[in-house]
């Protein structure tokens, strides 16, 4: 074959420390400005209402706060699709928000600006316990597939030292979820089941991008037994760049029309579904060839260094 | 594999069309006003509640009350109940007994402008009133009539019991303990009931449940109420006159309301983009990969319409299962990772032919060296897909029955997130599909086109026809 082979493994200083870098960025900018976690998760109170006309937010804070007894968060905001402006109106609620509750806090809002036509758009409220568990499931069964993916890894490609590839593929995995991470918490989205539904995506997906490389030095090791990893990789690499450069075109302009559609349409719930992952498939793109492979050659050749040490 | 022949083409081809059709129309009857469903279409998809709007609720036994596991079952039926008298039939209602929790999601009445969840979620959690009464009349506005001779609190317990009969056959019963109260003014009841053909009633608020006749006198206590009673219909009505005693009232721990305006805008743009989101696949697939590309456009169609009829319920032996937002980004991964196999395929058939290969023995080496990646990448694919779907099923689904033991040592009970589930649902289908669509069938396609002379020219397979 007469495709250009490129250097992938040679630069991977540049590669791990662009990573690192910015990585690092992700974890400094959301430790300063904090992350939204959403009421899933750590539990409380959000009533969105519709309404017409015009109210003053702090009027509908003070009637609100007068029958809850407690202090409540406003939000004003606009439907996109701009029929109709909305209030949301959050608070954390010992006790949660019984329906009795909502039905008496609608009513009062209904009275007070009959001439707003308020209508709960929607409503969520969840106790801090479920919240938290709901959080601990989603740990436990992200690390579950984890494990699960390093071993089916290790063995599907024992030929080229699974177990290192397995790890190599879980860590260019972290790597992609760190910065859908980084794009929920730049941009300012909730961490809800979206970012959980997205999580999920990104780990298939960035595997997915990792095994059809490992493939591809599956198959050269056996054309080429005595060449170095550094070799392998670069030539495996350069071989699957057209697949990975076309696959990644699909994918990511399947979610950019998604999001332009969604934007137009002013659901926000979507938006904050294909953003993040546009950020994590082209992550995962990158570090399929950037990260997970040459991190494979560097750890086996460290390996290698040590058993011929081992042996003088 | 054997060489495909000229005409597995249209047979695969008409095969995967009929298919499509029958799960977008589904199939139907009219007889009359009678429609019969044979095939369910894509119009009988059940949405979830995040499109279609509705309400997600909670319950948990008020002020911290230890429910046991028949008590919870009660009030679930009692639930249950409610719901049907509310004319709420499209509802999923389920217990989580780690958490003793009772969760309800149904979504928004179609065309019911005024529907008030909040008042129908009120009226879920309250506690249920059971009354046995003497016959069973109604009055005109359907609250029952006859006086009342016990009420939910003379019951101790009901529970099912399996009876022999004098044939040696068995049948299935309630059997009734009452509290020492109830029994003595049982016994005076009966025994002047006994004999006259007449019908105790028992109610659960204003449903009537079961009307047993009073055969003999009971003076101990202990009722028997026969009938034709199967293993589950005696549960059913021993659950249900349990939770007219029940020593906790419901209360909503979690709860979520979805208007239908916000859900069905979010339905209309995932449509929308769907739809140019594959006209633009299918341009760019045909561009690159030319026949093989083109032949990858109707696979995808495949696919997409497998996993939709596995969501609405065309397949037979599967339930149907409902349709969400995130379940739609499941099916736009599938169809991304159909669209990548398709992609490694297409490069390996050009990287053959390139090599000087002909073009029989480049399609069959192409797909072949193919396989290898399609398969552990939609592998890894399915693991990540049942572990979503047993992390985040109802309880008593077959994946969630695997987990529940890892889960119960972290102390974490059967807490569900439907949406979740969908995702891994419609994940699980769509790669299964990427085997029998993107590979088997694609396969057989482009290598049965391939004995056609006009498709014999190498440029069709993405390789320069002078090289």
């Amino acid at each position: 074959m007469n495709k250009k082979i490129y250097d992938f493994s040679g630069k991977k200083k540049i590669w791990f420390g662009l990573s690192l870098a910015l990585i690092a960025l992700i974890i400094a900018f959301s430790v300063i400005r904090g992350v939204e976690i959403a009421i899933e998760f750590k539990g409380g109170t959000i009533i969105t209402y519709s309404y017409e006309g015009d109210v003053k937010s702090s009027d509908v804070q003070s009637d609100i706060e007068a029958l809850l007894e407690t202090p409540v968060t406003i939000q004003q905001g606009e439907n996109l699709s701009g029929d109709s402006k909305t209030f949301s109106i959050s608070f954390s609620y010992d006790q949660g928000l019984s329906s009795e509750k909502q039905n008496s806090l609608t009513s009062l809002m209904q009275e007070k600006y009959p001439d707003s036509n308020f209508e709960v758009l929607d409503s969520n409220d969840v106790n801090p316990t479920s919240g938290r568990e709901f959080f601990l499931k989603c740990v436990v069964a992200a690390i579950l597939a984890a494990v699960l993916i390093i071993l089916y890894i290790a063995w599907r490609f024992k030929k080229i030292s699974g177990w290192s590839a397995g790890v190599c593929a879980v860590i260019a995995l972290i790597h992609n979820l760190v910065f859908v991470f980084g794009t929920f918490a730049v941009i300012g989205f909730e961490i809800n089941s979206n970012f959980i539904a997205v999580i999920l995506t990104i780990l298939g997906y960035s595997v997915n991008d990792t095994i059809v490389v490992y493939d591809r030095i599956r198959e050269n090791k056996k054309i080429m037994p005595k060449a170095s990893f550094t070799e392998l990789v670069n030539v495996s690499t350069s071989q699957s760049l057209t697949r990975s450069i076309r696959t990644s075109i699909t994918t990511v302009s399947t979610m950019i029309i998604v999001s332009v559609v969604a934007y137009i349409y002013g659901v926000e719930s979507i938006l904050s579904f294909s953003v993040p992952m546009i950020v994590g498939m082209i992550a995962g793109t990158y570090a399929s060839l950037c990260i997970a492979s040459p991190l494979w050659v560097w750890w086996n050749e460290r390996k290698n260094a040590k058993t011929v040490k081992s042996k003088k | 594999m054997k060489r495909a022949k000229k005409i597995t083409f249209f047979i695969v081809f008409a095969l995967i069309a009929a298919f499509a059709a029958s799960v977008v129309f589904g199939f139907t009857s009219q007889y009359g006003d009678i429609e019969s469903v044979y095939i369910k279409g894509v119009n009988d998809i059940r949405l979830g509640i995040d499109i279609q709007g509705g309400v997600d609720v909670t319950f948990e036994p008020a002020d911290g009350v230890d429910a046991t596991d028949e008590q919870l079952d009660a009030a679930l039926e009692v639930v249950k109940l409610r719901l049907a008298s509310l004319n709420i039939n499209d509802s999923e209602v389920y217990c989580d007994d780690q958490n003793d929790r009772i969760i309800v999601r149904f979504p928004w009445q179609a065309g019911e402008e005024n529907f008030d969840p909040e008042a129908a979620v009120k009226e879920l959690g309250e506690t249920a009133v059971l009354t046995f009464r003497a016959g069973s009349e109604k009055n005109e506005d359907g609250t029952p009539s006859g006086d009342i001779v016990l009420q939910g609190n003379d019951v101790k317990k009901a529970e099912p019991l399996r009876q022999p009969n004098d044939d040696g056959t068995f049948s299935y019963v309630v059997s009734l303990e009452l509290s020492d109260s109830g029994a003595e003014y049982f016994s005076q009841i009966t025994s002047a009931m006994a004999g006259t053909g007449e019908a105790i009633s028992i109610w659960m608020d204003d449903n009537m449940i079961s009307a047993p006749t009073v055969n003999e006198a009971i003076t101990d206590g202990k009722a028997v109420i026969t009938g034709s009673f199967d293993a589950e219909s005696a549960k059913s009505l021993a659950d249900k006159i349990n939770s007219g005693a029940l020593p906790f009232k419901l209360e909503t721990s979690s709860f979520k309301t979805i208007s239908p305006t916000l859900g069905s805008g979010a339905l209309k743009a995932m449509l929308i983009s769907a739809l140019i989101a594959f006209a633009f696949i299918a341009v760019y697939m045909t561009v690159l990969y030319r026949l093989p590309g083109f032949i990858s456009v109707i696979t995808i169609i495949g696919q997409i319409a497998a996993t939709l009829a596995a969501v609405s319920g065309w397949f037979g032996f599967m339930a149907s299962s409902t349709l969400t937002i995130p379940g739609i980004a499941g099916i736009i991964l599938t169809v991304g990772m159909g669209v990548d196999a398709n992609i490694i395929t297409g490069e390996r058939i050009k990287e053959e032919i390139r090599s000087g290969k002909s073009l029989d023995s480049a399609l069959r080496s192409g797909y072949k060296r193919a396989f290898s990646s399609i398969l552990d990448g939609n592998v890894t694919s399915i693991i990540v897909a049942i572990i979503l779907m047993a992390a985040f099923g109802t309880p008593d689904s077959f994946f969630a029955k695997i987990l529940n033991g890892l889960f119960s040592l972290f102390g974490i009970g059967a807490t569900t997130e439907g949406v979740i589930y969908s995702f891994g649902f419609t994940l699980l289908v769509g790669s299964l599909m990427n085997f029998v669509m993107g590979v088997f069938a694609a396969r057989l396609m482009v290598t049965s086109l391939s004995r056609f002379k006009a498709f014999k020219n190498k440029k069709l397979y993405g390789g320069g026809s002078n090289e």
